[in-house]
């Protein structure tokens, strides 16, 4: 898995001058050009400028995974990315998992799980989930891994690597028990 | 948080050259640390170069058998490239100990040596702070210091090393390649950050300008195991109390190759050489182990809330040392 070189490394590069610039997401498969102080994060640029406000704030630190969307492929924290420096990736976020009206087998689950409280941490526990199964298929290994597991090969998703994959997202409801259930029912 | 300007380099070149014509900038790689300390007021610079597309993202064998980290391969690529988990488990195993998978995926192998202290009044720009301005004191010693330091610290600044990555770098005895204004240097990873002194303005040897553009691991030793070990609060997504990073290889059960870094105990990795000393031709028994440990951490200088610190950092080291050994 290789997504973060995706990206049109020949656009215009910006000048070390100024305070905004100009710059293009593929925001759930639209292209959308904003300009945007540099100040602002992928985050704020989904919720107060594309008006996508799925994605959540909880810390606007890292340490919450509210905000997580995927970003070239790859599950990352919207709040610590600047947007002018993600200029061309890709992102998803969970108002993108549906296929039209068919939900995300994971969205499914969640429900039928009961996955949530409030809710609040849903969407990045759902964004969070895709990109954790794709890394595990890609063969990353976690904490939780059994040291001599095969490199490379696709780790098997019991609940401890569930726990420990998905523990960049906090739940304050702790649904945490039926999370990882409804990630199970989806994991191969 | 303050306007800036943005720069993407195209070059290594270019990210020194421009960092150089300005001391006001900073570079951007990840940001995982950056933009949130920008976001406290803690950093406020006037330009960001990013250099998080410079082609510094390989991982690739050495001619000796070694192995070449870019610097900004993502902490999640690094932990699973296969060469990394063959032939040194320890930096793996350090590295997914470390952050969440989110974090990881945005980290990169130069913002993870380079990342700050978490000590919570370095954080906090309403409080005095000598690595944050230097003379103003340092309000930690007194006060909420469970955390930091027990070993190397200093009456200006108590602050440990938050990364995990770093600890196991110096057990593996990396090193560090610098691009800089007047050329390219390098640095061992164990000597790469400092102990605070009377300058904790200053966690590392790196100078203005500097670019980190590599670590470049040397062959494992001959028939040698690692492990990491890491204690904290909570299972998972915490900084460690201590950890431990631990290279070791037997032969007809004497001690052949040893080393042993701390991490969560000092301002940097602690790479214990005292107890290497003992390890090195010893028989591989825990009695061996325990002796080694506590020769090294007789040199602890725990505060008042974090004697707990020397016990767990000697029980984690004593078990790795025991897995390897039983390993072998
Ligand atoms: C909630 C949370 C929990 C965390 N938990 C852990 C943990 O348990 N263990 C752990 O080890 N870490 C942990 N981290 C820290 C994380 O590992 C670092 O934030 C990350 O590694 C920094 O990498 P980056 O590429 O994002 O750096 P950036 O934020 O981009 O940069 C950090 C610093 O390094 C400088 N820099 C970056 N690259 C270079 C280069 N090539 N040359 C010169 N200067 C450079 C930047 O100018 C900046 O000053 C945690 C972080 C968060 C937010
Ligand atoms: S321990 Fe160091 S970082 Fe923390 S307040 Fe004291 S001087 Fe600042
Ligand atoms: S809002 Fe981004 S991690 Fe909490
Ligand atoms: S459902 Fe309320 S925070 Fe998770």
């Amino acid at each position: 898995m290789d997504p973060s070189r995706g990206r049109d490394d020949g656009a215009q590069q910006p000048a070390a001058t100024g305070d905004r610039s100009t710059l293009t997401l593929q925001i759930n498969g639209t292209e959308r050009t904003l300009t945007l102080d540099h100040r602002t994060t992928v985050l704020d640029a989904l919720r107060e400028h594309l008006g996508l406000t799925g994605a959540k704030k909880g810390c606007d630190h890292g340490q919450c995974g509210a905000c997580t969307v995927i970003v070239d492929g790859r599950r990352a924290n919207s709040c610590l990315l600047l947007a002018v420096a993600h200029d061309g990736a890709a992102i998803t976020t969970v108002e993108g998992l549906a296929d039209g009206d068919r939900l995300h087998p994971l969205q499914e689950a969640f429900l039928d799980r009961d996955a949530l409280q409030c809710g609040y941490c849903t969407p990045g526990q759902l964004c969070s989930a895709v990109g954790m199964l794709g890394e595990a298929a890609d063969g990353f290994p976690s904490h939780a891994t059994p040291r001599r597991a095969p490199v490379s090969a696709p780790a098997p998703l019991g609940a401890d690597e569930i726990r420990e994959r998905m523990s960049g997202n906090l739940c304050r409801c702790g649904a945490y028990p039926r999370i990882v259930e409804a990630i199970e029912d989806v994991a191969p | 948080m303050k306007p800036f300007a943005y720069l993407r380099a195209r070059s290594a070149d270019e990210a020194v050259q421009e960092s150089a014509a300005r001391p006001d900038a900073v570079f951007l790689a990840g940001g995982t640390n950056l933009v949130d300390l920008m976001k406290l007021g803690v950093e406020a610079p006037e330009l960001l170069i990013d250099i998080s597309r410079l082609p510094l993202d390989q991982v690739a064998d050495t001619a000796d058998g070694g192995l070449r980290i870019g610097a900004t391969a993502r902490n999640s690529d690094l932990a699973a490239h296969p060469a990394v988990r063959t032939r040194y488990p320890v930096l793996s195993q350090a590295l997914l100990s470390g952050a969440s998978g989110q974090l990881r995926n945005t980290a990169t192998t130069g913002g993870n040596l380079l990342q700050r202290t978490r000590c919570p009044y370095f954080q906090d720009t309403s409080k005095p702070c000598n690595k944050r301005e230097p003379g103003t004191g340092c309000p930690a010693r007194d006060s909420a210091q469970r955390d930091l330091a027990v070993l190397g610290h200093s009456e200006h600044c108590v602050a440990t090393h938050p990364s995990d990555m770093a600890v196991a770098l110096s057990a593996l005895d990396a090193t560090v390649r610098l691009h800089g204004p007047d050329g390219e240097r390098t640095v061992s990873a164990t000597t790469f950050h400092r102990l605070p002194g009377d300058t904790p303005d200053r966690d590392t040897e790196i100078r203005p300008g500097e670019l980190i553009t590599e670590v470049v691991l040397p062959p494992s030793p001959d028939g040698a195991a690692s492990v990491y070990r890491k204690a904290r609060d909570r299972a998972s997504f915490a900084f460690a109390l201590a950890s431990v990073a631990a290279v070791l290889s037997v032969r007809a059960g004497r001690i052949e190759h040893a080393a042993l870094a701390f991490g969560g105990l000092a301002h940097r990795p602690w790479r214990a050489h005292a107890a290497e000393d003992v390890l090195r031709g010893a028989p591989a028994t825990d009695e061996t182990f325990e002796r080694a440990v506590d020769a090294e951490l007789t040199a602890a200088r725990p505060l008042r809330d974090n004697a707990f610190k020397v016990g767990l950092a000697r029980n984690l080291a004593v078990d790795a040392l025991a897995e390897l050994a039983a390993d072998s």
